[in-house]
């Protein structure tokens, strides 16, 4: 007798989402299983970020099914869809860090909220923060800083900072190395592999880098017009056989995706 | 005949377009006040706010007052004295002030000051993902943002108000006393007279009033800003805009609650 095969952590089926007229997700089918490590490419205006938004809650969408550990989140009560974001850590592409607030006190943002379970004390907080700065290679005299003081590379340290301090089960990145030079997007990639690693979770993480995508994926996927066009481990994204893969992650002008240009 | 259905269109649109912001202005503001009194509060982003709203509008809204005062005397009694009515120049200062200054000029100043401010860090959130972030944090982002905001608006324009009040008579008291040669004693006596309990309240009521309607503006146009800096830009000048006219109509509309024979 066979075992039944592992219900994914995320499983998404049919999902549609359209802006008026143009359909931005076109029936995406997806299986992100437990531990994986999930990276989604395509060009610029592809739907990726509307991907990433729909599992997030951040956007409804018109039509489908996403479920994470087995339970439909888009039809669940708006109590058991909060309780499940305790789950889920993000790295926004530019940070989105809080302005007002201390570096400290962005890293420390949930756990200083009052829905936090165990909700800590500002000195536990504290130091709960400086742990978390240090294992992303930030020194703790930084938490006293804001955001506009850092630099780009700094300002993604304290956004991975702020996803992994309450050790979600589930990462989001969003273009974790745009804006970064080629040696600070290795460092941010190889943050992003030991937390995922180090705390077991399940990452999904959207990216135009295919450097990027190969140091942080397990498996990947493109994304072109709303549509997944190819699925396969992330270490065969240089030579997937894909034609619009192939052409995608060598840059090639010719091929099959054709760019919108208005002259 | 097409002209006639372009404009019969142009004035349905208009309608339809005022109906649906109205409506979401109001669906916003009803959810902002839920809030209230459902648990979690944020106090400390609620005693932010009320520094930014109140103790830090206490300079640009005294001057005003003390001024709108002095002016008020000076005007005064440039028409009474042709009727040698200047016996009641104290009693239209404090009416003035108390009625009608004192929570008009208040209400302006602040949201110019404070509905601006808040529509331009609100709207900065919204286009630099900082409220989506809010969301994926399990922070309400209208719990978090909006509602301290509308509370602080609530309680610090009343606090200001008090302020305008005393400083808009002593305006009138300096201006009257020093340049126009009424005796304090006689002056400070005649205000007495002339300040009654129900000005004084009703003034403090249509602040609470316009406190409420500039954090609202400023919080619904920053929360619904789109497309980066010029959204941003758009969502201050209609936060400011917006909440001006609105204290001049509430004012109005209070006006004729409370005084209207």
């Amino acid at each position: 007798m066979t075992e039944p095969a592992p219900l994914p952590k995320i499983r998404i089926r049919g999902l549609r989402k359209a802006f008026g007229a143009k359909q931005v997700l076109d029936g995406i089918d997806l299986d992100v299983p437990q531990g994986t490590s999930f990276v989604v490419i395509g060009g610029s205006g592809s739907g990726k970020s509307v991907l990433l938004r729909c599992i997030l809650g951040l956007i409804t969408p018109d039509e489908g099914i996403i479920e994470i550990d087995g339970v439909d989140v888009l039809r669940a009560p708006q109590r058991e869809r909060e309780e499940r974001l305790e789950e889920i850590g993000m790295l926004f592409q530019n940070g989105a860090l809080f302005d007002s607030l201390s570096v400290w006190e962005n890293v420390a943002f949930a756990l200083l909220a009052p829905t936090a379970s165990p909700r800590l004390s500002r000195a536990q907080a504290r130091v709960r923060a400086n742990d978390v700065l240090a294992q992303v290679g930030l020194d703790a005299s930084v938490g006293d800083l804001y955001p506009s003081e850092l630099s780009g590379g700094m300002q993604k340290r304290v956004g991975l900072a702020r996803a992994i301090a309450d050790r979600p089960e589930i990462l989001f990145f969003d273009e974790p190395t745009t804006g970064l030079d080629p040696i600070m997007g290795a460092v941010i990639d190889g943050l992003i592999v030991d937390c995922v690693k180090r705390m077991g979770s399940t990452a999904i993480a959207i990216t135009h880098d295919m450097a990027s995508a190969q140091r942080i994926g397990d498996q990947a996927a493109m994304l072109y017009r709303g549509k997944l066009v190819w699925q396969g481990p992330a270490s065969s994204l240089m030579h997937s056989g894909n034609p619009m893969v192939d052409q995608f992650t060598h840059g090639r002008r010719e091929g099959p995706i054709t760019m919108e240009l208005r002259r | 005949m097409n002209a006639f259905l372009d404009l019969v269109a142009l004035i349905g649109r208009t309608v339809l377009a005022i109906a649906c912001g109205t409506g979401a202005i109001t669906l916003f503001a009803l959810e902002g006040l839920s809030h209230l009194v459902r648990p979690p509060f944020y106090w400390r982003v609620f005693l932010g706010s009320l520094r930014d709203t109140g103790f830090l509008s206490l300079p640009v809204v005294a001057l005003t007052a003390l001024f709108s005062g002095g002016v008020i005397a000076l005007q005064s009694y440039t028409g009474f004295a042709q009727y040698h009515a200047q016996s009641a120049i104290a009693n239209i200062v404090v009416l003035a002030v108390t009625r009608e200054l004192g929570p008009v000029m208040a209400g302006l100043m602040v949201a110019g000051r404070v509905g601006a401010a808040m529509a331009a860090q609100i709207g900065t959130m919204r286009v630099t993902d900082q409220i989506d972030a809010l969301t994926t944090l399990r922070t309400n982002p209208m719990k978090y943002l909006v509602t301290p905001r509308l509370l602080a608006g609530i309680i610090s324009l009343p606090l200001l108000v008090v302020v305008a009040d005393i400083l808009g008579v002593m305006g009138g008291f300096t201006v009257s006393t020093a340049k126009l040669g009424f005796a304090p004693e006689t002056y400070i006596m005649a205000t007495l007279n002339g300040l009654k309990v129900e000005d004084v309240t009703v003034g403090l009521v249509k602040a609470a009033v316009f406190g409420f309607l500039i954090a609202l503006m400023g919080c619904y146009y920053g929360y619904t800003s789109r497309g980066g800096a010029e959204g941003v830009g758009s969502a201050t000048t209609s936060a400011v805009v917006s909440a001006s006219i609105l204290v001049l109509a509430f004012d109005y509309l209070l006006t004729d609650l409370f005084f209207a024979q």
